[in-house]
């Protein structure tokens, strides 16, 4: 088992073309650091600044719900869970 | 190439909304690049100068996207007291270098549905922050276009 990340069209790039990778870890910032070994680049894309914070146009779920409001990248996940990341759509 | 009904469709939204920006997609079969299903968003933002769909609802539509082997062929969006281009915001924001990002401009009384001059109505690609505006090409239906090339 591990926890699915599903990638969205314009960060496929960084794994070859998949629409989904996996990796581990026990909380949302282990998990991208985890997944970004495997696929570098991936991370930025996600996360920004020092301390790390999600990026403000990157929507991020855990198992359906918007990480904001399950305590950012310190979401806890498990093995069957599933990441989304979407980019929001946005403009002015 | 877009269906009338559905430029119809993207105006009326954009009016109904005014002042408010309006925003939504029309989705197609992936690969096709023919946008058959009109799909209005909520403006989360509502606000005269900016959108972003709402996050419940973006995990909702790409769901039902994939579930039904779609992918949002055009993204559309007003600005309403600016021309039909995109803005800084727009191309800095813009994230699906596949789509067509349509722009209605709803500015000096376009908004009325009195009102009977031609409607702005725009589309580009925004890839990596470079905007290529594309020719709009109206059709009936697509049926009607086939065996074209």
């Amino acid at each position: 088992m591990a926890i699915e990340l599903r990638v969205p069209t314009i960060l496929r790039t960084y794994t070859g073309g998949a629409k989904a990778v996996s990796g581990d870890g026990v909380n949302l910032a282990e998990f991208i650091d985890n997944v970004n070994g495997t696929h570098p680049g991936l991370k930025e894309r996600i996360v920004e600044g020092e301390p790390e914070e999600l990026r403000r146009f990157v929507n991020v779920y855990v198992n359906d719900e918007d990480v904001r409001f399950t305590g950012g990248l310190k979401t806890e996940v498990k093995d069957g869970d599933v990441v989304v990341v979407l980019p929001a759509v946005a403009g002015g | 190439m877009i269906e009338k009904a559905t430029v119809d469709a993207i105006v009326a939204h954009a009016r109904r909304d005014h002042p408010d920006e309006a925003c939504g997609v029309v989705a197609g079969a992936e690969g096709s690049d023919r946008g058959t299903r009109f799909i209005p968003m909520l403006n989360a933002a509502m606000s005269p100068t900016f959108y972003e769909f709402d996050s419940g609802d973006l995990l909702r539509l790409y769901k039902e996207l994939d579930e039904r082997d779609e992918e949002p062929v055009v993204i559309y969006h007003s600005h309403t007291a600016t021309e039909a281009y995109p803005s800084r915001t727009d191309i800095n924001l813009a994230q699906e270098p596949g789509a067509h990002y349509v722009l209605v401009s709803t500015r000096d009384g376009a908004d009325s549905p009195a009102y009977d001059g031609p409607v702005e109505f725009r589309s580009y690609r925004i890839v990596d922050g470079e905007v290529t505006e594309e020719e709009v090409r109206v059709v009936g239906s697509y049926a009607e276009t086939e065996g074209e090339h």
